[in-house]
């Protein structure tokens, strides 16, 4: 047996005969054409025929793959329309080179434009550019599509795949898919998840000829390709792919279904994001809203501070998205862990109880006010609600509150129309359970975060490793503090819900609803497995 | 010779979809129509080297239009910026 490791794409089994998909060697040579006017003609003859191609493939894809991957095929068709790679062709070919070989290299000449860009997104357009050229060039010389020969499913290995590649290989014959390039922002990255197939990209791997038909396992769990398994562990991969098949399938069923006990109890199950496009990801995953917005992302990975407008640009492009649905953001939770040199803070001993989260807004108001002021602004176009971060006491949220009012004031009077804004809390540090019946009579509503709540309660730092197994996220210690903050909650008639890690614990799902939580917001992956375990739950 | 300046909102700046959109609307008027940023331009009816531009979100982005129907060019594609970008 052979084993690879790859990064996994998506998590499922897969299991069948392999077949390595290698691109067909064309063999282009440079030959000498001396009626150059036909040349061009042929040139144009095969432009024309694959963008006929292309229009063909963007009308397949819209209806497998839905319309937003679908645009790649029209991008596609405008790059072939372009006049600089059209132009760099027909000069060579009016040198007296043949149409193939004045394709190839402008092919080399474009893909080499994107490829040196620092710009992750631009260097995958590299594979567009050879995308657009290999179906002129296999136009030119008359040779059809690869397919994939056998009438059984296979598991596709390959060097990379094209995104009209893999949209043209017919679904029905795949069962996962082996790259050894190949990134998670790769097109075969995004189809597969698209599909649900399992996927394994960059594993590095050298496929050999004699790999053909054998038996092949993918393990997206643990991001493993096996070749060859003995008998024992293929009936143990069968098995786990067959209850994954099946736990897959039950789950399906939950889709667009209600979060409904047996017993007639209701809990909202929100998804947790942390940027503008994972929103479109919680849509698909059949959430209720979104219960954690993390807006961390505005501000890593820069070296000034993200401006009024582009912030408001990423809320609004959420709210949008979530139609109507409720969006919960999140401020700043910024602190000396996180690496941010244009917020120059301070070397610190213990950063998780230091200058964090809220404590640098109120003391820096200008940051606070400016992500304020985004977000209201982008409160006309859904239903935002705001949760701040790290809070210790009353004073803090009576603090808040006045910044908030004078952010409100001063928009409405350069005209700007707001949407009702939600304003809450979350409940993350001990200090904040034990008052919360004073913090409820402040605020709209209480979001546990029980990753920050657990290890300030059991005194564990979450990344030290040795504390693994003293960090007991079911510790009654931290279960009472999230019921005494519920019924807090409750009796201020406000509502509470869950938004780290335990939210998604389905061995406490029962647990939060007899306590009465209202939300629980979960990464977009566990929507459904939440869902059903609610649904399980019968009367009591 | 009509010019205006616009910084980009959008989370993943002139990527492809944008950019092609741009491309379609730059080619309904006469004007040639130059968009310049960091240092570099390009002509608005080329996808292939306005993408090369690498145009990321809060980069300021110069557009220069000339030619017999500049104004409704420039309005236009000013709008286009605004809406899209």
């Amino acid at each position: 047996m052979e084993k690879y490791i790859g990064k996994s794409v998506l998590k499922g089994i897969a299991v069948g005969r392999i077949y390595w998909y290698q691109k067909q060697d064309y063999r282009i040579v440079k030959t000498p054409v001396s009626d150059t006017d036909a040349e061009l003609g042929r040139f144009k003859q095969a432009v024309e025929t694959a963008q006929v191609q292309l229009s063909n493939l963007y009308d397949e894809a819209v209806v497998n793959v839905g319309e937003d991957h679908a645009m790649i095929f029209d991008i596609h068709r405008m790059m072939l329309e372009d006049d600089d790679y059209l132009e760099a062709i027909n000069s060579e070919i009016k040198d007296g080179t043949n149409a193939e070989y004045a394709v190839e290299m402008a092919q080399n000449q474009f893909a080499e434009l994107f490829a040196s860009m620092d710009d992750e997104y631009m260097k995958a357009r590299a594979a567009d550019i050879k995308d657009i050229s290999q179906r002129v060039i296999r136009i030119l010389m008359g040779v059809a599509e690869d397919g994939i020969p056998t009438d059984e499913p296979v598991i596709l290995v390959a060097d990379d795949l094209t995104p009209s590649e893999t949209i043209k290989m017919d679904k029905n014959k795949i069962l996962a898919f082996v790259t050894l390039r190949g990134s998670s922002n790769s097109h075969t990255a995004i189809l597969a998840r698209s599909m649900n197939l399992p996927a394994l990209v960059n594993t590095g791997m050298k496929p050999v000829e004699e790999w053909n038909g054998k038996v092949g396992v993918v393990d997206g769990f643990n991001g493993e390709f096996l070749v060859d398994p003995g008998e024992e562990l293929l009936d143990e991969m069968i098995q786990r792919k067959n209850q994954w098949v099946a736990d897959l399938e039950a789950l399906e069923q939950l889709r667009g279904k209600e979060n409904v006990t047996g017993d007639g109890r209701r809990v909202e199950i929100y998804a947790n994001i942390g940027n503008v496009s994972d929103a479109e990801a919680a849509l698909q995953a059949d959430a209720g809203g979104i219960g954690l917005f993390r807006s961390e992302f505005l501000y890593l990975g820069r070296d000034s501070f993200p401006t009024e407008e582009e912030q408001y640009a990423s809320y609004k492009a959420v709210l949008e998205k979530m139609e109507g649905r409720k969006v919960i953001i999140r401020t700043l939770d910024i602190g000396a862990d996180k690496k941010v040199d244009y917020f120059n803070l301070d070397e610190e001993e213990n950063p998780a109880l230091g200058y964090r989260a809220i404590r640098i807004c109120l003391e820096r108001p200008e940051i606070f006010i400016t992500q304020l002021r985004a977000i209201y602004r982008a409160s006309a176009y859904g239903k935002a609600a705001i949760m701040f971060p790290m809070i210790v006491s009353v004073a803090e949220v009576r603090r808040i509150k006045e910044i908030v009012e004078q952010v409100k004031t001063d928009l409405q009077t350069m005209g700007y129309s707001l949407g009702e804004v939600e304003l809450g809390i979350m409940v993350e540090t001990p200090a904040a359970a034990l008052i919360s019946e004073e913090l409820a009579k402040e605020v709209d509503f209480f979001s546990i975060g029980t990753n920050d709540l657990t290890q300030y309660t059991l005194a564990v730092d979450r990344q030290n490793q040795k504390l693994e197994s003293t960090c007991d996220t079911h510790h009654p210690a931290v279960l009472k503090l999230i019921e005494m903050t519920v019924n807090n909650a409750h009796k201020a008639g406000i509502w509470a819900g869950i938004c780290g890690e335990l939210a998604a614990d389905t061995d406490l799902t029962e647990t939060f609803l007899d306590m009465g939580v209202d939300e629980l917001s979960v990464s977009a992956s566990a929507i459904l497995k939440v869902r059903k375990a609610v649904r399980d739950i019968a009367s009591n | 010779m009509k010019e205006f300046q616009y910084v980009i909102q959008d989370p993943i700046g002139l990527h492809a979809r944008p950019a092609g959109l741009l491309v379609k609307q730059a080619g309904a008027f006469q004007s040639k129509v130059t968009v310049s940023s960091g240092g570099k331009s390009a002509d608005a009816r080329k996808l292939i080297m306005l993408m090369s531009l690498g145009i990321k979100q809060g980069m300021e982005v110069s557009c220069q239009i000339e030619g017999e129907d500049e104004e409704a060019a420039a309005e236009a594609l000013e709008k286009f910026f605004r809406e899209n970008l």
